[in-house]
C-alpha cells in the first residue's frame, strides 16, 4: 500500500511539473498564434507590397488609424521600417563584432590580471545597464553634439519639408546600439574562448607559433560556432530594442538615401520595435491595431528564427566541447 | 634530498632561472603587435563607455536630485518645482518587480526541474525548451501589445480597473507583472538548468540509495542545493524586470501616481494603475510627454544604483558557482 501511494507521489510529482511545462507551452503557442491572426488583415490586403516601398509610411500610418467606420483602410508600405530595422541591426552588430571579438581576446588572454577584474564586472555593468538610461544619455549628451558638429545647417534647410534632421538617426542609434549588444556577444565569446581545450594552445606554442597567432589561429577559429551564436542573439536583441530606439533614431518613418553621402548617415530611421512604442497608443482603431500587430509578427517571426538558431549554435558549440 | 642540483644558484645575489621564457610582444611581427594595440584598444575603450555613463550619471544626478524627491508623490504641473518627487515610481518599481518575480521564480524552477530531471516525453521537452527560447528572444514591445489585446478582454477584466465600454482597461500591475514574468522566466530557468546540470551524480544516487523517491529527492536534496542558481536566477529576473521600459509604458496605464481600482485594500492596489522609474525616466526625458531633464537625470540615477547594486548581488552569488554563464 504504502509503496503505491510513494509511487504515485513521485507520480504526481512528475505530472504536476510536466502539465506546468505544457501550459506555458501553450501560451507561448497561443502568443505567437494570436499575434499572427491579428496582423492578418494587414498582411492580405497589401500582399506582398506590405514590404514594398512606394507612398510615406507616415501618412499611410495616419490614414489607417483614421480610416472610416465600417470601411478600414490598411494600405502600407513598409519598407522604410524595415530598411531602419535593417540598417541599425546589421550595423550595429557588425560594428559590434570586431569590438567584441577584440575585447574578447584581450580579456581571456592578453589583458593582465588587473586589468581583466575590472573589464569582466563592466561588461556585465554595460549588459545591465536599462535601455532607457542609454537612451537618455544619448539623447541629452550625445544628440545636441551630433547636431551641433555633424549636421550642415544648410542641408538641414535644404531638405527642411521632406525629412526633419537633428541629431537624432542612424549615426546616434548605431552607435548606441552598438554599445547595448557588444556586452552578449563578448559574454559568448569569452566563455567560448576559455573552454579552447588547453593542449590545442600549448601545441600550437610549442611549435613556437607566438601567443597572438596562436589565439587567433587556434582558439577564435575553433570558437567560430560561439562567435556565430553571439552574433544571432545580439541581432535578436537589436531587433527588439525599442525604447532606446524610439528615443534616439529620430522617429520618423524614413529610408536613409546612401547617395546623399556622408548626411546619409544623420538622416532619422523609425526601426519596427520603435514604430510600435510610438504608436502603442493608438490601438483603439481597429486597422491601425491590426498594423501594429503586423509589425509585432515580423519582429516576432524573426526574432524567433535569430534566437533559435543562436540556440542551435550553442548546442553546436556545447557538442564540440568548447561552450 | 640534500642533494643540490648541479646547475641551481648558489649564491643568494644569484637570480633565478627562468623555468617558462614568456614570449614578449616585443619579439613578434608589426602586424600582431598591430592587433595587440587594438585589443588593448578596445578592451580600454569599453572601460571608458562605461566610466563615461556611470560618472555622466552620477555628476548629473546628484547635481539635479533633491532628497526629498525621493519622497514625495510626483503631480503632474507646469512648473518644475511643483511637479513633486518619484516616489511612486520607486514603489511602482518594487511592486511590480515583486509581482513579476512572485509569478516567474516558482513557475521556472518548476519547468527548470522538470527539463532536467524528467523530460518525458521527449518530443515535449524539447518543445518547451525551444518555446522557452523563442520567449527569450521576443522583444518585450511584442509581449506588451499581445499583453495588452489579451487582457483587454472583458473575461479578464477582473485584472484590471473597469472602464466605461465593453472591454475591460488592459493595464494593470497584475497584468504588466504577468507579461514581465514571462520576460524573466527564461533567465530563471536558464540559471537553476545550469546549477542542476552542475550537481555531481553521486547525490542523486545517494538520495536514491537511501531509498527516496525521485520527487522527495528534488525537494529534499536537489532544490537545497541549488539554492544559490535560485538565487541567481532571481537576481537576474529582476535586473530585467527593474530595467524593461516598453511593458511598463504600454501595460501600466502611465498613471502620475498609483492608483487602486475597487474596494480591497490590496488588490485595489494591484489592479490599479502607476508608473516605475523606467517609465519616469521615459516620460520626462526629452522624448517624452513631460520633457523635464533634472528629473530624468535623478530617477536615472537612483535606478543606476539600484542596477549596480543588483549587479553586484548576481557577482557575489556567482562566485564560487562552476558553469554559470556571466551575462544572459
Amino acid at each position: 500500500m504504502g509503496l503505491v501511494r510513494r509511487w504515485r507521489a513521485t507520480e504526481r510529482a512528475e505530472l504536476a511539473l510536466g502539465a506546468l511545462s505544457a501550459t506555458v507551452l501553450l501560451l507561448i503557442a497561443g502568443m505567437i498564434a494570436f499575434v499572427l491572426v491579428n496582423a492578418w488583415p494587414s498582411f492580405s490586403h497589401n500582399g506582398l507590397s506590405w514590404f514594398g516601398s512606394g507612398g510615406d509610411v507616415n501618412s499611410e500610418l495616419v490614414d489607417i488609424f483614421n480610416s472610416p467606420g465600417g470601411r478600414h483602410v490598411y494600405t502600407l508600405h513598409a519598407w522604410p521600417l524595415l530598411f531602419g530595422t535593417l540598417l541599425t541591426t546589421v550595423f550595429a552588430v557588425g560594428l559590434g563584432l570586431v569590438f567584441s571579438v577584440l575585447t574578447a581576446v584581450f580579456i581571456v588572454e592578453f589583458a593582465p590580471p588587473s586589468v581583466s577584474r575590472v573589464l569582466r564586472p563592466v561588461v556585465r555593468l554595460l549588459a545591465a545597464v536599462p535601455s532607457v538610461i542609454y537612451g537618455l544619455v544619448a539623447l541629452l549628451a550625445l544628440s545636441p553634439w551630433i547636431n551641433d558638429h555633424l549636421v550642415s545647417q544648410s542641408f538641414k534647410l535644404q531638405v527642411n519639408n521632406i525629412v526633419p534632421i537633428g541629431g537624432n538617426g542612424l549615426l546616434l542609434a548605431t552607435v548606441v546600439l552598438t554599445v547595448m549588444v557588444t556586452p552578449i556577444m563578448i559574454a559568448i565569446i569569452v566563455d567560448a574562448l576559455a573552454a579552447v581545450p588547453r593542449s590545442w594552445t600549448e601545441g600550437s606554442a610549442a611549435l613556437g607559433v607566438n601567443r597572438w597567432r596562436t589565439m587567433w589561429r587556434i582558439s577564435v577559429r575553433t570558437a567560430r560556432p560561439a562567435i556565430a551564436a553571439g552574433v544571432v542573439l545580439a541581432a535578436a536583441r537589436a531587433l527588439g530594442e525599442a525604447i532606446m530606439l524610439a528615443m534616439v533614431s529620430g522617429s520618423f518613418g524614413f529610408s536613409p538615401n546612401p547617395l546623399d553621402g556622408l548626411h546619409f548617415f544623420v538622416e532619422p530611421v523609425q526601426p519596427l520595435a520603435a514604430t510600435i512604442v510610438a504608436n502603442a497608443e493608438g490601438l483603439s482603431s481597429k486597422p491601425f491595431a491590426q498594423t501594429i500587430y503586423a509589425f509585432a509578427a515580423v519582429l516576432l517571426f524573426s526574432s524567433a528564427a535569430l534566437s533559435l538558431g543562436g540556440h542551435l549554435a550553442r548546442r553546436q558549440v556545447r557538442r564540440y566541447g568548447t561552450r | 634530498m640534500a642533494v643540490a642540483h648541479p646547475e641551481a644558484p648558489t649564491g643568494a645575489a644569484a637570480p633565478r632561472p627562468r623555468t617558462r621564457p614568456v614570449d614578449s610582444s616585443a619579439s613578434w611581427p608589426l602586424r600582431d603587435r598591430v592587433g595587440l594595440a587594438l585589443c588593448w584598444a578596445a578592451g580600454l575603450a569599453l572601460c571608458l563607455i562605461c566610466a563615461a555613463i556611470v560618472l555622466f550619471l552620477t555628476v548629473k544626478g546628484l547635481e539635479s536630485l533633491r532628497l526629498s524627491w525621493l519622497v514625495e508623490h510626483p503631480t503632474a504641473d507646469l512648473d518644475q518645482s511643483k511637479s513633486g518627487g518619484f516616489l511612486d515610481p520607486i514603489v511602482g518599481t518594487f511592486l511590480l518587480t515583486a509581482v513579476g518575480m512572485v509569478i516567474a521564480a516558482p513557475l521556472g524552477v518548476a519547468i527548470a526541474v522538470w527539463l532536467t530531471e524528467y523530460a518525458r516525453p521527449a518530443w515535449l521537452a524539447r518543445a518547451v525548451e525551444s518555446g522557452v527560447e523563442i520567449v527569450a528572444g521576443t522583444p518585450s514591445i511584442v509581449l506588451a501589445i499581445f499583453g495588452l489585446i489579451v487582457f483587454s478582454n472583458t473575461a479578464l477584466g477582473f485584472l484590471s480597473a473597469p472602464v466605461e465600454g465593453a472591454s475591460a482597461f488592459g493595464r494593470s500591475f497584475l497584468i504588466a507583472g504577468a507579461m514581465m514574468a514571462l520576460l524573466a522566466l527564461p533567465l530563471v530557468i536558464g540559471s537553476v538548468r545550469e546549477a542542476l546540470h552542475a550537481l555531481p551524480g553521486h547525490l542523486r544516487e545517494a538520495s536514491y540509495a537511501l531509498g527516496k523517491t525521485k520527487a522527495t529527492t528534488i525537494r529534499k536534496v536537489l532544490l537545497p542545493a541549488i539554492r544559490p542558481g535560485i538565487a541567481t536566477g532571481g537576481a537576474l529576473g529582476t535586473g530585467r524586470i527593474i530595467g524593461d521600459t516598453a511593458i511598463v509604458i504600454v501595460l501600466l496605464g502611465g498613471t502620475l501616481q498609483i492608483e487602486g481600482a475597487g474596494g480591497l485594500p490590496i488588490l485595489s492596489t494591484l489592479r490599479g494603475t502607476g508608473q516605475t522609474l523606467t517609465s519616469y525616466v521615459y516620460n520626462n526625458s526629452p522624448a517624452g510627454e513631460g520633457n523635464a531633464p533634472e528629473k530624468a537625470y535623478a530617477a536615472a540615477f537612483v535606478l543606476m544604483l539600484v542596477i549596480i547594486a543588483l549587479n553586484w548581488v548576481v557577482d557575489r552569488l556567482a562566485k564560487g558557482q562552476e558553469g554559470i554563464t556571466w551575462i544572459r
